[in-house]
């Protein structure tokens, strides 16, 4: 095989993977989109809160330290235990659970009935003060998150190829089980909506909001276990960004990487994010390897964009978005 | 002759005491009354209809049972027991369901999936269960599954029943929303308008299921309608409104002769 083609398929390998961790923080808009009709500007803040408070319980850091020292003129920093991986994401997921109780009782229930573009605003606030609270809570350093998971080249991929084809592949371990984890959260996701009480309800409250009151349906506990769920996810991709590039605030922005995948995959579909997910993805890298050299690179900033731009003109409900018809 | 116990129906159905009690209802929206001071009793097994022209406030009435509307005056008593203000879904739980004049129906979701919705109240595993426990919530499921095929083959829909909602016709969204409610086995079955915008057959179809439900599962209905021959028909004891104000109750041949209420239906010239 011709070099160039082998790089190619290297690179888009590499998309697919690195698709995969836009996927990730793009279903927890889906999530949330889809039951209540917010978009949650605040989902990529929920990853980075998430991964902050995964790596402040996992090394035993004091929250709030530097305001308790500041004002009692401490000196507090750590509890000086390290909890295993396990028993810290646990906690995490809890600490989400406790978060989504918390927006809807303070947030959310004051703003039932209100234009999308309101609550849509209530996120921007949200997403700004968590970051904050994230700030305060945990400190504002860049910190290293480990939870265990294998990092660096797969070996056995490498070989392989390199057997095969005179070239090896590198591919990250790191990106493997994200690919892996996304599947098993699709997986789950999917099972528990077509086959629990609570799915089904979750799919009513999508629906109609009226309905599913008369069948008995509370809305609220439904927005609570929705946003329980996002938090969930964010957790995931906040681990799954967090062990790659290390926990730190730019970690939120990757919210804005997830939007040209929503507008490709559509606002309600869960598979429409994976596979946006993965055609950004491996169309940023690939435009980069082919066209990058030409015009002088950097296109990884703007191609997500203009793809999705495009899909907006002749496609504006995504691929596998549900059609808008309106009557008149 | 109608007694605390109840009374015979024309047709030698016992009906029993008192299932609901509305006292003294009032209903404002601003300064607008849509409700003035209305009381009446739905007893059980009885189906009971609330007439009257185009905005009368029956629809606001059929609101202020299921809880989607808290009148400002009033008392709502149901089974023996005055009820708090309540959420729409507590209600529900209560076991009031519901159709809408409009239908409210999943249109994303099948026929079945839809009336599976119907029995959220009565499923008992929690969440937990639900995630860990596969087996007792899949035994659950199961059981759930064979009453709502019961209900799919009493109301002939088994031909549409992995069909999704959206692509049904009018008629049969209105069955599927029969079905629903009727998968929560209510106390009280609500139908707000059912044969509105139906034509002759579907209104016959409509009139047979109502009839059946009541006689079959013994289910105590209250109906809003205002084509006033099917009524007339269907029910054993009919409330008249007119703007907002009751202005007749009692057995259909009785309120078809009363002054007031053929004076609302077709209006008298003023002398």
């Amino acid at each position: 095989m011709p070099d160039q083609l082998l790089y190619a398929i290297e690179v888009s390998l590499n998309g697919l993977m690195a698709g995969i961790m836009y996927s990730l923080v793009a279903l927890g808009f889906v999530l949330i989109f889809k039951a209540s009709g917010i978009f949650n500007y605040a989902q990529g803040v929920l990853a980075l809160f998430a991964a902050l408070t995964l790596v402040g319980l996992q090394q035993g850091q004091i929250p709030f330290s530097h305001v308790i020292n500041a004002i009692f003129g401490t000196d507090l920093h750590s509890f000086g235990w390290t909890l295993p991986s396990v028993v810290a994401i646990a906690l995490t997921a809890l600490v989400m659970v406790g978060m989504a109780w918390l927006i809807e009782r303070l947030v959310l229930k004051h703003l039932v009935n209100q234009e999308p573009i309101i609550l849509f605003m209530a996120t921007i606030g949200l997403a700004y003060f968590l970051e904050g609270l994230g700030d305060v809570m945990w400190g504002a350093d860049i910190k290293k998150l480990d939870v265990g998971l294998p990092q660096g080249i797969n070996e056995t991929i490498d070989a392989v190829t390199f057997n095969a084809f005179g070239y090896g592949f590198f591919i990250d371990n790191l990106d493997i089980i994200a690919a892996f984890v996304a599947a098993a959260l699709v997986l789950s996701l999917t099972l528990f909506s077509q086959y629990t009480k609570y799915g089904r309800a979750l799919r009513a409250v999508a629906d109609d909001h009226q309905a599913a009151l008369s069948v008995g349906i509370s809305l609220r506990f439904i927005w609570v276990l929705v946003w329980s769920i996002a938090g969930f996810v964010a957790l995931v991709a906040g681990i799954m960004w967090g062990s790659k590039s290390g926990v730190q605030f730019s970690l939120s922005l990757i919210a804005l990487k997830a939007l040209p995948v929503l507008m490709l995959g559509g606002f309600t579909s869960i598979p429409g994010a994976i596979v946006g997910g993965l055609i950004i993805g491996m169309g940023e890298k690939l435009f980069e390897f082919f066209a990058g050299p030409l015009i002088g690179g950097a296109t990884e900033n703007w191609f997500a964009y203009v793809l999705a731009l495009l899909f907006l003109v002749f496609r504006p409900q995504g691929l596998f978005g549900e059609k808008i018809i309106e009557r008149v | 002759m109608t007694t605390d116990e109840g009374y015979m129906t024309a047709d030698g159905r016992k009906i029993g005491g008192v299932l609901m009690e509305m006292k003294n209802i009032t209903l404002r929206f601003g300064g607008v009354k849509a409700i003035t001071d209305i009381s009446f009793d739905i007893r059980e097994g009885e189906i009971r209809a609330i007439i009257g022209p185009n905005g009368a406030g029956k629809s606001s009435m059929l609101n202020v049972i299921s809880g989607f509307y808290v009148p400002q005056e009033g008392e709502v008593w149901f089974r023996g027991k005055k009820r708090a203000p309540m959420k729409p879904y507590e209600v529900a739980r209560q076991g009031i369901a519901r159709t809408f004049q409009n239908i409210a129906l999943f249109e994303g979701m099948s026929v079945l999936d839809n009336i599976m919705t119907g029995r959220l109240t009565l499923m008992q595993a929690g969440l937990a269960s639900q995630a860990l426990w596969w087996g007792a919530a899949q035994r659950e499921e199961t059981a759930h599954r064979e009453k709502v095929e019961k209900i799919i083959d009493f109301l002939e829909i088994q031909h549409i029943r992995k069909t999704p909602v959206g692509r049904l016709p009018y008629g049969l969204k209105k069955r599927v929303e029969l079905a629903r409610a009727l998968a929560a086995e209510p106390k009280l079955l609500l139908l707000d308008e059912p044969m509105a915008g139906m034509n002759v057959e579907e209104k016959e179809d409509m009139c047979r299921f109502i009839l059946d439900v009541n006689d079959e599962f013994g289910t105590t209905i209250a109906l809003i309608e205002h084509d006033m021959g099917v009524v007339m028909d269907l029910s054993d004891r009919v409330v008249v409104m007119d703007y907002g104000k009751k202005i007749g109750d009692g057995p259909p041949e009785e309120v078809r002769a009363n002054p007031e209420v053929i004076r609302a239906y077709l209006g008298v010239e003023h002398a």
